[in-house]
């Protein structure tokens, strides 16, 4: 509240409001503060008095040349669990879901996972290089890059491991943290397909291995068909440059599949007749079972959703009466069909409205508009995606794979809703 | 009807055939020299494609280990912190706490070799000539048991190399084993009987809070109502106009102080930017209470101290002798080590590339002198 104040410097409104209020709060006792507006005694000075905003100067234009967003959102920010790594060299943090609306997750939050650290490669010192068994062996400079055909797409890119740490249980409080690792962006680039058209796949070649310029070299292998489907050479996103921690200038858009093999500082294309089996498609990413044989190449990010909000980073404050329920859904395999939610831990369940555009293998936003009776809550989303999957619970998940998995956990998430608006990660049976 | 759809279709796909055929090529980027090739086309395949001629042995190995790996790693692959295991586990892919080692997990002998060639030592990605690949390699197969002391790697014996869990992986099954599992029509009402609430994160108390214990990054109060219990705290030692006003006057009450402060200690905010420069020395080096030594040394009370002086730490050769020389940490001597470590100090364990930009490390040291012992 001090630094709150300082910041609007002198002023005897302000000194008035918080005389208002201690007014309010003592009248209000208990009364939860909507309604405390609506039956207010007098008349509100933000109102009545002429504030400082209303009367005095604001910034002028080139305040800021780029702007971040305002200081009172300065919480909404990425966030590491420091336990998970060891070195946050190489390490991930989690979107703030909780605190964003729409689909489309501006780049300044957006989830970071590095191998070796974001580094700084500049467009001048870009290259991309095509080899293997293809007929022309090239290299390509940034510009030439920007001369193929460019086109636009929306993508989540989701880690694999996001949710990893409620595989044994519910763990963390917030869908920042269990559901994080996801951002959604608009894309320009050119089609993979048009590089390796230029160089030529020879018949022979069936995988095609995408490599980054950072210490870490981060590779991983994909099946020439998908290659040749929808995957993008990207250099924008949200419609600027990507930023450094999101590849600049260069990242490879892998729609619907996980987001280890969206290579950043992307630096080589090669076709090969077999998976190069690198070691983030061997002891990482692939899946340990229960009979202690493990699945691998599993690609897809199958249909999952979270209410992003109430959550445990994002309680009820204002009581009783109409809530927001909002969510994201998001499935690999297409578009989001349908998100239902349930109130009372799966018991029953109703439909939620689609907002805005549903775009394939694209985050898709749902809200519930409810009547809240003040009582506790289970809350539950379930996508269903144009394919017909349903969104499994963990249980269901745990009873196919066992207990050592740790990725894809797209199981149903439960936030227990207290009657004072509190909000807790919790498993329910 | 039919047959002019089946004329369309065969239309199509005789288009669609000559697509990538007639694909006109736009002439875009260069051929890749067969030196650039070789630079930069390092992966190695599980078949042996890629491999590169050469040689190591496992001694020579577990020296080159001891020096360059086992800091993160440990002496005998077995992982020090939360740093990855690299040996042990056979037989455990069952147990509630997995072993993943090269020996219990990885299925190709070929994806080791690629990514210590490639991507290790952390830090120093790309030093590792080819027979020290080779020489650590059969070190960390001798490690898991696999083969003998005496053993020998090389590209002509590497395809004979089996290691165990090669056989225990297989593609994707998901659309065998969950997907028609997961495509009935969900259920809508009374789907289950009772919903109790079997297991809570906050009984395991591991997510990051907020200075006021909630869950970090929660959602401020959006109603000056709502903000006003915390309010009543915070103003509950000073009447209620007065607060204000101090909250004005305390800066330039506070700034005399702190000018005078900058006069003879450092400046806070460039403290403040050093221990932001500090997070990148922060995966290896620990300060403050209770700091321990980790991948590299405790640096508490490191400004203007000898070099090589924490105890328990094992330092390079490098150091040591430098050490042995006279070198003090002061200021000229930070600036010199962190702006390009490895040409300060030849032969330096400190995989870490230095910091060009000159005030950052004027920051970065500015920080570590405001370090207690």
């Amino acid at each position: 509240m001090t630094d709150e104040a300082k910041g609007r410097g002198a002023g005897g409104a302000r000194t008035s409001r918080r005389g208002f209020l201690r007014t309010a709060a003592a009248a209000g006792g208990a009364i939860a503060a909507g309604a405390v507006a609506a039956r207010a005694e007098g008349p509100d000075p933000l109102i009545t008095e002429v504030q400082d905003w209303a009367s005095g100067f604001g910034d002028p234009v080139d305040a800021t040349p780029y702007g971040l967003p305002i200081r009172f959102e300065d919480h909404v920010v990425r966030r590491n669990v420091e336990w998970l790594t060891e070195s946050p060299i190489s390490s991930i943090n989690f979107t703030p879901i909780h605190a964003l609306e729409g689909t489309i997750t501006p780049q300044g939050c957006a989830f970071e996972r590095h191998h070796s650290g974001a580094i700084e490669l500049s467009k001048p010192d870009y290259r991309l290089m095509v080899n293997g068994l293809v007929e022309r062996p090239l290299v390509f400079t940034y510009e030439d890059l920007t001369r193929f055909p460019r086109h636009v797409m929306t993508a989540f890119c989701e880690c694999a491991a996001n949710g990893g740490m409620e595989w044994g249980g519910a763990q963390l409080e917030g869908c920042q943290f269990t559901q994080g690792m996801i951002h959604n962006m608009e894309y320009t680039g050119v089609w993979l397909r048009d590089i390796l058209n230029e160089a030529g796949v020879r018949p022979e070649g069936k995988w095609v291995y995408a490599e980054g310029a950072d210490a870490s070299s981060n590779g991983r292998s994909m099946p020439l068909e998908k290659a040749m489907d929808d995957v993008m050479v990207a250099f924008f996103a949200n419609g600027e440059a990507l930023r450094k921690e999101h590849g600049y200038p260069v990242r490879l858009v892998v729609p619907g599949w996980e987001g280890n093999m969206w290579v950043k500082w992307l630096r080589r294309i090669a076709v090969y007749d077999q998976a190069v089996e690198s070691r983030e498609e061997t002891s990482k990413y692939t899946d340990l079972m229960a009979d202690g044989r493990a699945r691998k190449w599993t690609w897809v990010m199958d249909a999952k959703s979270v209410i992003t909000s109430p959550s445990p980073q994002a309680p009820i404050r204002h009581g009783k009466g109409p809530l927001v329920i909002t969510g994201l859904a998001w499935s690999g395999h297409g578009k989001i069909a349908r998100v239902d939610v349930s109130l009372d831990g799966g018991r029953n369940w109703q439909t939620a409205r689609l907002s805005g555009d549903v775009k394939p293998k694209a985050l898709t936003r749902f809200h519930l508009d409810i009547d809240w009776d003040g009582s506790e809550m289970l809350l539950q989303s379930r996508a269903i995606d144009e394919t017909g999957y349903v969104q499994p619970t963990k249980d269901q998940l745990r009873a196919i794979r066992g207990l050592n998995n740790v990725y894809h956990n797209n199981g149903i998430q439960t936030w227990w809703v207290r009657a004072d608006g509190e909000v807790e990660n919790v498993e329910v049976a | 009807m039919s047959r002019s759809r089946n004329l369309l279709v065969g239309a199509a796909l005789a288009a669609l055939a000559a697509g990538p055929a007639a694909a006109e090529r736009l002439g875009l980027g260069r051929p890749a020299l067969p030196e650039e090739i070789d630079a930069w086309d390092v992966a190695v395949l599980p078949d042996g494609t890629g491999l590169r001629p050469g040689s190591g042995d496992v001694a020579t190995g577990e020296e080159v280990f001891a020096e360059k790996c086992a800091s993160c790693h440990g002496d005998f692959a077995e992982g020090i912190d939360n740093w990855p295991v690299l040996a042990g586990g056979i037989g455990s892919l069952t147990d509630r706490r997995p072993v993943k080692t090269i020996g219990s997990y990885w299925p190709h002998l070929s994806t080791v070799w690629d990514y210590i060639h490639r991507s290790m030592p952390f830090g120093a990605a790309q030093t590792l000539t080819v027979d020290e690949t080779y020489a650590i390699t059969a070190f960390l197969l001798y490690s898991n048991g696999l083969v003998e002391d005496d053993f020998v790697l090389s590209d002509a014996n590497f395809r004979d190399i089996v290691l165990p869990n090669a056989g225990g992986f297989y593609p994707d099954d998901r659309p065998e084993t969950e997907y028609p599992l997961f495509r009935a029509e969900p259920c809508m009402t009374d789907c289950v009987e009772t919903v109790e609430i079997t297991r809570r994160a906050v009984d395991l108390n591991v997510t990051p809070t907020d200075p006021d214990g909630r869950p970090a990054g929660t959602l401020p109060p959006l109603t000056l109502a709502a903000v006003a219990p915390a309010a009543e705290a915070a103003g509950a030692a000073a009447p209620e106009a007065p607060a204000a006003e101090t909250a004005g006057a305390a800066v330039p009450e506070a700034a005399p102080g702190a000018e005078a402060a900058a006069g003879a200690g450092p400046d806070p905010a460039l403290v403040a930017a050093g221990e932001s420069a500090f997070r990148k020395c922060a995966a290896c080096h620990k300060v403050g209470e209770g700091a321990q030594n980790a991948v590299g040394p405790v640096l508490n009370g490191i400004f203007g101290r000898p070099a090589g002086g924490v105890e328990g730490f094992r330092y390079s050769k490098a150091l040591t002798d430098m050490a042995a020389g006279g070198l003090v940490w002061d200021e000229a001597a930070l600036h010199g080590f962190l702006e390009n470590p490895r040409r300060f100090m030849r032969g330096t364990a400190m995989s870490f590339a230095g910091i060009r930009d000159e005030g950052e490390r004027a920051a970065l040291i500015a920080y570590l002198a405001s370090l207690g012992d």
